[in-house]
């Protein structure tokens, strides 16, 4: 009886090659044209990677593919040390006044229109008379992955056993020594996680990045959009393709890594 | 004083009984116990964990805290390893506050309930992670985790994991790890709590072996009667966080200080009545029912007069009715009569219900001495419940 029912029927294998059709077909035909040879986005000229090395070639493109890489490595790593920190205060700082209302906060980003993220943090930088440009873009991509870095650190944490950490200090660790011993060698995996999703996060960002940004220096996504509204050209199937291809690759480390970590949480909890 | 010091303090006599003290202050260590807690008192919100609780502990002694859950006691565990502070009072260890001393630097060690041992370190590391933080050189370090690993029958063990461990294992290695140290006291949380009933008894008895052969000072927490009777030598037993008493494991079943006690630790029948009469050493009490119960006097006066009567269901025995009878049971002042409703065969012995014809139910165990079913009572069966003036414990509260 169980076993059948693990089988797929014929209504379920319909229902789901439909849905992944509906989920990836879009992607599959721009990932195929990339490999296009003809100079018109919907007409087929025969396989070629002309289309990548004129990405290559193409010094303005690849100045934003840069400039993002760094944006999401810098920004994604100043969220994971902020991220963590917030998790390791409202996990372990059970007591003081104002946590849930604090922990509210962290989470609205999550929610809030991206629109207005981006809005605000650009009359903040105006008002600051900031230099729009790397670091302004920097910083509003920070603030939008942080909060992701704390709802996965936050759920490991809150898993791991309070005992894990007095039992460090019984055996002679200051509370410092406790959580760097004990504690983030247990979190790391989440910590890894949070990371590689605040740096897709802001690879993929547009909405923020184009209020926050300034002249010179437009992050890919900016790039490909102001492309694409002059006409598509194949050169853009070719850098989707690979950004696709990285994202790709990171969502499974970042799967793996979680896999990892969520089993030595059942390791770790009491039998 | 620093961990250090106290590792090599510790080092050279652990097979005595008497655990060095001569960091404490000379003239308080002269007549002071090992430990010492008084007055401590500690407040959850509105919740009194423990109240205004003194107690003694002697260097050497394996002391058990018994009570039920909610009762303090790992309250008080955890105030004597430093995770909560007390509202109030002092606990000295050798003379010494330690109140005001946090917990890793503490000459006092705790096995957890649930072991928490550090699911990325294996056995060895695991077991060495105080004596590093301690600054213990390395050399030294392998020489005490290879005697842990022996003494906890660890051997071939040491690369594992946490996780590729059994329940039992984990166990040994928890207790490893906290005695690696040398700690002056150990404190156990539920150490057994998890095991299945056959490793916890051959557990206890190893408990028991280890804590003579180091010559520490145990303390133990439980809610299990039996592996606090087994283990220890005094009990403490705790209940909404007062001691209620503290006593051998014999006095705490032979002559318990209150009707709760009594109720705790073990089985009993209990007869409220009246004390009508008080001579030659006996005492006559009238209970509600109308009958008389004779026992003898306790060594310590009693003051009121509305007592209950305490009898263990072993003490009460049970006979046929009829002439036959009356010659075996000479002692038999406290005879009751009534009749069998219940047999509960327990293997060593059978536990039997009976009501009295005043309407009361009493419960008396028979041991199983012989394999022919002699002696034996069925339901419906009328019998005499009969009981020594000697076996009954009075209890004023």
């Amino acid at each position: 009886m169980g076993r059948k029912a693990n089988r797929l029927s014929p209504f379920n294998i319909t229902a789901l090659a439909l849905g992944m059709a509906f989920l990836y077909l879009p992607i599959v035909i721009l990932v195929i044209y990339s490999f296009n040879d003809s100079r018109l986005v919907t007409v087929w000229g025969g396989w070629s990677l002309r289309w990548y090395r004129e990405f290559f070639n193409d010094r303005a493109m690849l100045d934003a593919a840069w400039m993002s890489l760094r944006v999401a490595a810098v920004s994604a790593t100043i969220a994971t040390l902020l991220g963590t920190l917030a998790a390791v205060g409202l996990v372990r700082g059970e007591r003081f006044r104002g946590r849930s209302l604090l922990s509210g906060m962290l989470y609205a980003p999550l929610v809030m229109p991206e629109v207005i993220s981006g809005l605000s943090l650009l009359l903040l930088f105006v008002a600051l008379n900031a230099e729009r440009g790397f670091w302004t873009v920097t910083i509003a991509h920070t603030t939008l992955t942080m909060c992701f870095v704390t709802v996965v650190v936050q759920s490991r944490l809150a898993s791991l056993d309070r005992s894990l950490e007095e039992a460090a200090m019984d055996l002679g660790c200051d509370p410092v020594q406790a959580f760097l011993r004990v504690t983030l060698p247990l979190i790391i995996p989440a910590i890894a996680a949070g990371w590689m999703l605040a740096f897709t996060l802001s690879l993929d960002d547009v909405v923020i990045a184009s209020f926050t940004t300034g002249p010179g220096s437009a992050t890919l996504p900016i790039r490909i959009y102001s492309e694409v509204r002059l006409g598509v050209k194949p050169e853009i199937n070719a850098i989707c393709t690979m950004v696709i291809a990285l994202i790709a690759v990171i969502i499974v480390i970042a799967s793996l890594v979680s896999k990892l970590s969520s089993s030595e949480a059942k390791s770790a909890a009491p039998l | 004083m620093g961990l250090a010091d106290h590792m090599t303090e510790e080092s050279p006599d652990t097979g005595r009984p008497n655990v060095d003290v001569s960091a404490a202050p000379a003239e308080a260590a002269a007549d002071m116990p090992l430990l010492r807690i008084e007055g401590v008192s500690k407040t959850f919100g509105s919740f009194r964990a423990v109240d205004r609780l003194s107690l003694d502990i002697g260097a050497g002694e394996f002391f058990a805290l018994l009570g039920p859950s909610g009762c303090g006691k790992t309250t008080l565990l955890r105030m004597l390893a430093g995770f909560e502070t007390p509202d109030e009072g002092r606990v000295l260890l050798g003379g010494r506050d330690i109140a005001p001393v946090l917990p890793h630097e503490r000459p006092v060690n705790m096995m957890f309930q649930n072991y928490a041992l550090f699911p990325h370190l294996n056995v060895r590391d695991n077991i060495a992670f105080g004596l590093k933080r301690a600054g213990m050189p390395r050399a030294a370090i392998d020489t005490r985790v290879a005697e842990m690993v022996a003494l906890v029958k660890l051997g071939g063990m040491e690369k594992r994991k946490p996780d590729q461990l059994s329940g039992g294992q984990r166990q040994r290695v928890a207790l490893a790890r906290s005695l690696a140290r040398r700690p002056k006291v150990l404190l156990l949380d539920e150490p057994l709590a998890a095991l299945d009933k056959k490793l916890r008894e051959s557990t206890q008895l190893e408990l028991m072996e280890l804590q003579r052969r180091l010559g520490m000072t145990f303390i133990i927490v439980t809610h299990d009667q039996e592996e606090a009777m087994t283990m220890a030598n005094r009990i403490g037993v705790m209940d909404a966080g007062r001691l209620e008493q503290v006593a051998t494991p014999r006095d705490l079943y032979e002559a318990p200080a209150s009707r709760w006690v009594a109720e705790f630790v073990g089985d009993v029948n209990l007869f409220e009545g009246e004390v009508t009469s008080h001579e030659h050493h006996r005492l006559t009490v009238a209970t509600r029912d109308g009958g008389a119960i004779v026992v003898a006097e306790p060594r310590q006066p009693v003051t009121k007069s509305l007592v209950s009567v305490a009898i263990r269901p072993e003490k009460l025995k049970l006979s046929r009715r009829g002439p036959a009878s009356d010659a075996v049971t000479s002692e038999a002042i406290n005879r009751l009569e009534g009749v069998v409703t219940d047999v509960g065969y327990l293997g060593g012995s059978t536990v039997y219900k009976v009501k009295l014809d005043s309407g009361a139910v009493v419960r008396s165990s028979i041991a199983n001495t012989s394999r022919l079913d002699r002696d034996t009572y069925s339901a419906g069966q009328r019998v005499v419940a009969w009981f020594r003036p000697d076996d009954c414990v009075v209890l004023e509260r």
